[in-house]
């Protein structure tokens, strides 16, 4: 096999046997998936800003719908902010791998040198930063709207902190299942919202029980355990049904 | 390695075997589910004593328990075969979780009836939050997940496959949504409501519920041989013994 | 020699079609395997089963000796695959899109690498635009860059990769997978039957035919 001069630093290709335990740094593909989807994302804000919008609107309905008086209020309040920030993670989730379906770098994705579990982990981070995150540090204003204490409202933004990373990653099995699939966006809401009941009760929970005085530690606790459980299994779950979808 | 082929559960891996085997299995059940389910109603309606609290009412749980019980043990079975399906790409198992999913979305669905049907007269709301009825609800939804994401993908490899790494997935999150549920229901005690609180129970009623649960359980096999042998028939319908068994029944 | 590809056997199954049943090929380091088919015959299946995308109802291929099954992340980081969709986000420049996936497959490039491929691919002073701006032509040639800056990888799997392109184009990427070739690498690749090779690079051709017939294997060495 002749070789010809390299003009450049790229190592000159050769057919030679598996290399075995040279594959590049893990953290080296992840960082640049995240790169990618947090710059994709941060070029077109329209998508995270319309379902940051679709949050404020909904919670602001259910006054409309059951009358302002303040204690009713008051007792809603977490149950209601979290069932909306559900409902705007689900829209959200959609745009989680369509896109990349459509321009072909989901099957780029399937081929990297990176597991794919780790990169799955890595979009689900940009997500996440870019919708649970953004509700989660939006919710004090909403609080407001319901005259919830201040006290209830730090338990309401730390539950929403530790419980919106588990709806992008238990949502993203459900995208990773209904990627290019008719009718995506519903079934994908059909698929999650049973899966996070634990994550909403949780959530909501522990503002409860901090407004009663019971302490929400247990809440967090148990929200912490299943964000780590999550961590672990979720990025699996998703890779396996990415490769279904792919196939 | 035994030589006889009957003995070789491989050998009715094959939709075309297992066809066969269903088919002859069948009215055996269906019997049973008849005899078994006659016993258990005399059992409950009839023989049991009538509770002091709750009066006659309470004779609805002989439906509403073992229906409750079928309906987990069947999404059980059903991420059984998933597993089987995925783990060794076997048709047959995807095709026995598939036939399986209606019939444990129908108990479901019974349990939540007949659970209305025994709060009325006993606590006077066709609905309570009660954490047995709400997870039966939430693992109806997970029921519902199931047959919709296979309904929506059109390619029948791709569907079985997805609809089994749902169930894997759901299976998983059912005793963390069990646990969360009865958390959430000890934690918002308006009335001490639950449903769970059976009246203390006599012997017989005990045996009613077992031989009710017994009769749904053969019930099951059944309805679910029977459509698995339908589902069979349908994949397979370009084989010659398909069109053969297709064209008999003519 | 032991071939560097090997298909056995393969047969494929789409929804309730059989595509094809029984191919097999035998591909040697420094030659190309040119899938040829009417459309819809399983030409994009199959290059998808070699990238190890989609299993095979039947069959098995071997990369070096080796099931590409078991190879998984090792095979991947040798392997380049450019399917019809030119794998590029809207938004972000044709350098900054270059610069991920050569990340992602293991091959991370400086930007002035990046951006001399580019330049070879004719985009000069163009690499910093949105992709989204440009032609589907220019799309296609910001796609292929990958190939330019491809050489570590031993096999190139490409769909369709002279669509769109016009005749220089068309002779850069003909000297790519020359010189791909001429490294011992092994490219596959469909194209259509009118395309006219500079030089003809040496092949092994695989016409993909429905069930009735079994399918054609050729090998033809030139030069």
């Amino acid at each position: 096999m002749s070789t010809t001069g390299s003009e450049n630093t790229m190592s000159e290709g050769r057919l030679a046997t598996p290399l075995r335990g040279e594959t590049p740094g893990l953290l080296q593909g992840m960082r640049h998936v995240f790169a990618r989807d947090l710059r994709v994302v941060l070029r077109r804000r329209a998508d995270a800003t319309a379902a940051l919008m679709f949050f404020i609107i909904v919670v602001s309905l259910f006054p409309l719908g059951v009358g302002p008086e303040p204690q009713l209020l008051r007792t809603m309040a977490a149950g209601v902010v979290w069932v909306a920030a559900l409902l705007a993670s689900m829209l959200s989730l959609t745009r989680l791998f369509t896109d990349d379906h459509h321009d072909g770098t989901l099957e780029q994705l399937l081929l990297a040198a990176t597991p794919l579990p780790l990169l799955v982990l890595a979009k689900m981070a940009v997500h996440w930063l870019t919708s649970g995150l953004l509700l989660a540090l939006i919710s004090p204003l909403l609080a407001l709207q319901f005259d919830l204490s201040p006290r209830a409202t730090a338990v309401l933004v730390g539950s929403l902190v530790l419980g919106t990373p588990l709806l992008s990653l238990i949502g993203g099995i459900g995208a990773a299942l209904t990627v290019g699939v008719r009718g995506a966006g519903v079934l994908l809401s059909l698929l999650v919202l049973p899966l996070v009941v634990p994550v909403l009760i949780f959530g909501a929970g522990a503002v409860a029980a901090s407004e009663g005085g019971f302490g929400f530690s247990a809440h967090f606790s148990l929200l912490g355990a299943m964000l780590v459980l999550a961590l672990f299994l979720a990025p699996l779950a998703t890779a396996a049904a990415l490769r279904i979808a792919m196939e | 390695m035994s030589s006889h082929p009957r003995m070789n559960w491989f050998y009715y891996a094959a939709p075309q075997r297992f066809y066969a085997l269903a088919g002859r299995a069948l009215p055996w059940f269906g019997v049973l589910a008849v005899l078994l389910g006659v016993a258990g109603l005399v059992i409950g309606l009839a023989v049991a004593p009538t509770d002091r609290q709750q009066g006659d009412a309470y004779r609805i749980i002989f439906v509403h328990v073992p229906a409750a019980w079928m309906s987990m043990v069947i999404y059980l079975a059903m991420a059984f075969w998933a597993a089987i399906g995925l783990a060794f790409n076997a048709r047959l198992a995807y095709m026995l979780a598939n036939a399986l999913a209606p019939t444990g979305a129908l108990m479901t669905f019974i349990a939540l009836w007949t659970g209305a049907l025994w709060g009325k007269p006993t606590w006077g709301a066709w609905w309570v939050w009660d954490a047995r009825l709400t997870s039966e609800l939430i693992l109806l939804f997970l029921y519902v997940g199931v047959l919709s994401l296979h309904a929506a993908i059109e390619e029948t490899q791709r569907a079985d496959r997805a609809a089994a790494l749902l169930a894997l997935v759901g299976v998983v999150n059912v005793p963390i949504i069990y646990f969360s549920v009865k958390w959430w229901n000890t934690l918002h005690q308006g009335a001490s409501i639950s449903l769970t609180k059976a009246p203390s129970m006599a012997a017989t009623m005990l045996l009613g519920m077992l031989v009710m649960a017994l009769a749904l359980w053969m019930y099951c096999i059944a309805a679910a041989l029977l459509r698995v042998r339908t589902v069979i028939l349908e994949r397979e319908r370009h084989a010659s013994w398909a069109q053969q068994a297709l064209g008999a029944t003519a | 020699m032991s071939p560097a590809l090997e298909l056995r056997t393969l047969r494929c199954v789409r929804g309730e079609r059989l595509l094809f049943d029984g191919v097999s090929a035998l591909v040697p380091a420094g030659q190309m395997l040119r899938v040829l088919g009417a459309n819809g015959s399983g030409k994009t299946s199959l290059l998808r089963m070699i990238c190890g995308l989609a299993r095979p109802t039947r069959g098995e291929i071997l990369w070096l000796g080796q099931p590409i099954a078991e190879l998984r992340e090792d095979f991947n980081t040798r392997l380049i695959y450019l399917g019809h969709a030119p794998a590029l986000k809207d938004e972000l420049s044709a350098l900054e899109n270059l610069r991920a996936s050569s990340g992602l497959a293991g091959q991370p490039c400086s930007t002035e690498d990046a951006a001399t491929a580019l330049a070879q691919a004719g985009l000069r002073g163009r690499e910093h635009l949105p992709t989204r701006l440009l032609s589907q032509g220019q799309r296609k040639r910001a796609s292929l860059a990958r190939l330019a800056l491809g050489a570590a990888a031993s096999l190139w799997v490409l769909d369709e990769p002279f669509n769109a392109l016009d005749d220089a184009a068309c002779s850069w990427l003909q000297g790519l997978i020359g010189a791909q070739l001429g490294r011992g690498g092994v490219v596959v690749l469909t194209s259509h039957q009118g395309l006219v090779w500079e030089a003809t690079p040496p092949q092994v051709t695989l016409t993909l035919r429905a069930p009735e017939a079994t399918p054609k294997v050729q090998a033809t060495i030139a030069g």
